[in-house]
């Protein structure tokens, strides 16, 4: 029942999502684009289903961090965004590094009660990075950060599965100044509330 | 008695690889090499205009330059009356190389295929043409991205999503008008596969987490990524077909920018030995990862192996900046090669890279010949501020 609903929900996203690619000159080897827009297709929805759809039960979730990492659950698809509820508890990180400062600790506890207080509510952690790094190496390190946060908001007692992480890696900075100052800013992870869609 | 010492070489070739017959990039004078050849010595009359610009591009960024007829090993005269033709005669040779006219298409096309004809008709030289190549990359409007398609020089460029969001890290599916890509559209870093000549795509990983850096093996049989599903970042390799991602590593330092040998056996990847940064490469059916010695080059990442499977191009990173660099893939010469960029992409020539360089406010490419060192940036996209992470097709 659950499963059919997200299902069902996924092929609205998908469906919704992906304009038109660019139409084409002829000449080969030049590609041939479509003038109309193609939405994923055929065996993306099931894929869809098959992967991320599919309960991760035999992972199983580790609470010992450190020798394992967390399995990530399912994500909340198609949960309306709330970018503005959290946004006081941005947690910031030092340079090339994903470890969770100590001075930094409240806002997890402040967001791990945020949770308690609206239990059917989840919480997507978005990890970023400064301009320094490769892009790639910081795709890496932003999720590295993101999930250093969940595992703390696991610590303290929020259940694994209503935390969601994604990486923007450099392409989301907040300050784009070359300075420090934009730099301290732009290494974060921030909190986005997911509503239950009605 | 050139023809001798180019077969003397590629003798040796052959027994110390098994890809020497697929382009490599023997020199019949000198040292070879990242950074140890000097330039094969041009001279063109006839030509002007745009034609003339394309005709230098194409050859500079192969490793020719230019002078009087007097110090040329190679002429070529030329005329574009609309249409181009031209001949290249060999100096030393006493023989005409190419002699052709062309028509259809664009003047652009018609001179990148005689520049194609030129190099494919220097045996010596052992090249492969590039010139009728196309490029694969990231072209931002801040704050979002789309995936573009262009000729090897940049022009010609489509973009290829029209999402309004995120993108990043196209690959190329080998021989094929496909490509690989990180997307955000839905809110999620998501690995789409993309057939250009359709305009069909495909989910191909949305796991928990993020879904980044996918790169399509050479025999297009499987694509390595780096998925957080499992809480770190490791390194996973997934049957193109679908099917469930096999994990490689189980580490929890990062693991970044995959990429494959030619002969699809080995994967390498970012990762890291201790507390620095390293290439490590690993068997594509798992087991123990491999450091690949980068030297004195600090903070090495986004490697890209080249396609006769002599060198591994990667990035490295100091204090000051970025610069490219080139290691045997059997780990013996780091070399850095004095220019300041990011993300190099080997051209089927095993020569020629194209890579990101900063400036001002965003990046722009720009073509390496890595032998010669000689570099020329590619043309812009207009109402774009920022193109990177090329991906050449092979």
């Amino acid at each position: 029942m659950k499963v059919i609903k997200f299902a069902n929900l996924l092929a609205f996203a998908i469906a919704i999502s992906l304009g038109p690619v660019g139409c084409a000159h002829k000449p080969p080897p030049v590609t041939k684009f479509d003038d109309q827009g193609r939405p994923i297709t055929g065996s993306g929805a099931d894929q869809t289903a098959g992967s991320a759809g599919k309960l991760d039960t035999d992972s199983g979730i580790s609470k010992s961090a450190g020798t394992e990492g967390i399995a990530m659950g399912n994500g909340h698809p198609g949960w309306p965004e709330d970018r503005e509820a959290l946004k006081a508890d941005t947690i910031h990180f030092e340079y090339d590094s994903a470890v969770v400062k100590p001075a930094e600790h409240s806002k997890v506890t402040a967001v791990a009660d945020y949770l308690k207080s609206n239990p059917s509510n989840a919480v997507k952690v978005e990890g970023h990075c400064d301009e320094r790094g490769t892009d790639e190496y910081n795709r890496s390190l932003g999720e590295r950060r993101a999930q250093a946060i969940r595992a703390e908001l696991v610590k303290v007692g929020v259940d694994a599965t209503r935390v969601d992480t994604v990486s923007f890696g450099r392409d989301r900075p907040v300050d784009t100044v070359h300075s420090d100052a934009a730099h301290r800013k732009n290494r974060r992870g921030e909190f986005v509330v997911l509503t239950p869609p009605k | 008695m050139r023809i001798t010492t180019w077969i003397k070489h590629l003798c040796i070739l052959t027994t110390s690889t098994a890809f020497c017959a697929l382009g490599a990039d023997v020199t019949v004078v000198g040292e070879s090499g990242p950074g140890k050849e000097r330039p094969v010595w041009v001279s063109i009359s006839g030509v002007s205009g745009e034609a003339l610009q394309v005709l230098q591009l194409d050859l500079y960024v192969q490793g020719f330059n230019f002078t009087n007829s007097e110090a040329a090993q190679y002429l070529i005269n030329g005329r574009a009356n609309g249409n181009f033709q031209a001949n290249a005669v060999d100096k030393y040779g006493k023989r005409t190389v190419v002699s052709h006219a062309y028509s259809g298409e664009s003047l652009r096309r018609q001179v990148h295929q005689f520049a194609d004809d030129f190099v494919s008709a220097l045996p010596e030289l052992k090249r492969k043409p590039i010139c009728r190549t196309k490029i694969a990359f990231k072209g931002e409007s801040r704050p979002n991205s789309e995936i573009f398609v262009a000729d090897f020089d940049g022009h010609n460029a489509q973009s290829v999503t029209k999402d309004g969001s995120i993108v990043a890290a196209p690959g190329w599916v080998s021989g094929r008008m496909a490509l690989y890509y990180t997307s955000y559209k839905l809110n999620h870093a998501d690995i789409l596969y993309h057939n250009l000549s359709s305009g069909e795509r495909k989910m191909f990983a949305r796991y928990g987490g993020s879904n980044m850096s996918p790169a399509p093996s050479p025999d297009g049989s499987k694509v390595a990524m780096i998925l957080s599903k499992d809480g770190w970042t490791d390194l996973y390799v997934q049957s193109a077909g679908g099917g469930s991602p096999v994990r490689l590593t189980k580490s929890p330092q990062d693991e970044s920018s995959p990429c494959w040998s030619p002969d699809s056996q080995w994967i390498c990847f970012a990762s890291k030995e201790g507390e620095r940064r390293a290439l490590r490469k690993i068997s594509a059916a798992g087991g123990q990862p491999h450091a690949i010695n980068t030297g004195g080059l600090p903070n090495p990442t986004e490697p890209d192996w080249s396609p006769d499977n002599k060198w591994i191009a990667f990035t490295s990173q100091t204090r000051s900046g970025f610069q490219i660099c080139v290691v045997g893939a059997d780990g013996k010469d780091p070399t850095g090669l004095e220019v300041e960029g990011e993300d190099p992409s080997w051209a089927p020539n095993s020569r020629t890279l194209i890579f990101a360089r900063r400036t001002g406010d965003g990046y722009i490419l720009s073509l390496l010949d890595a032998p010669t060192k000689q570099v020329k940036d590619v043309s812009r996209i207009s109402g774009s501020n920022s193109q990177s992470q090329p991906s050449w097709a092979k």
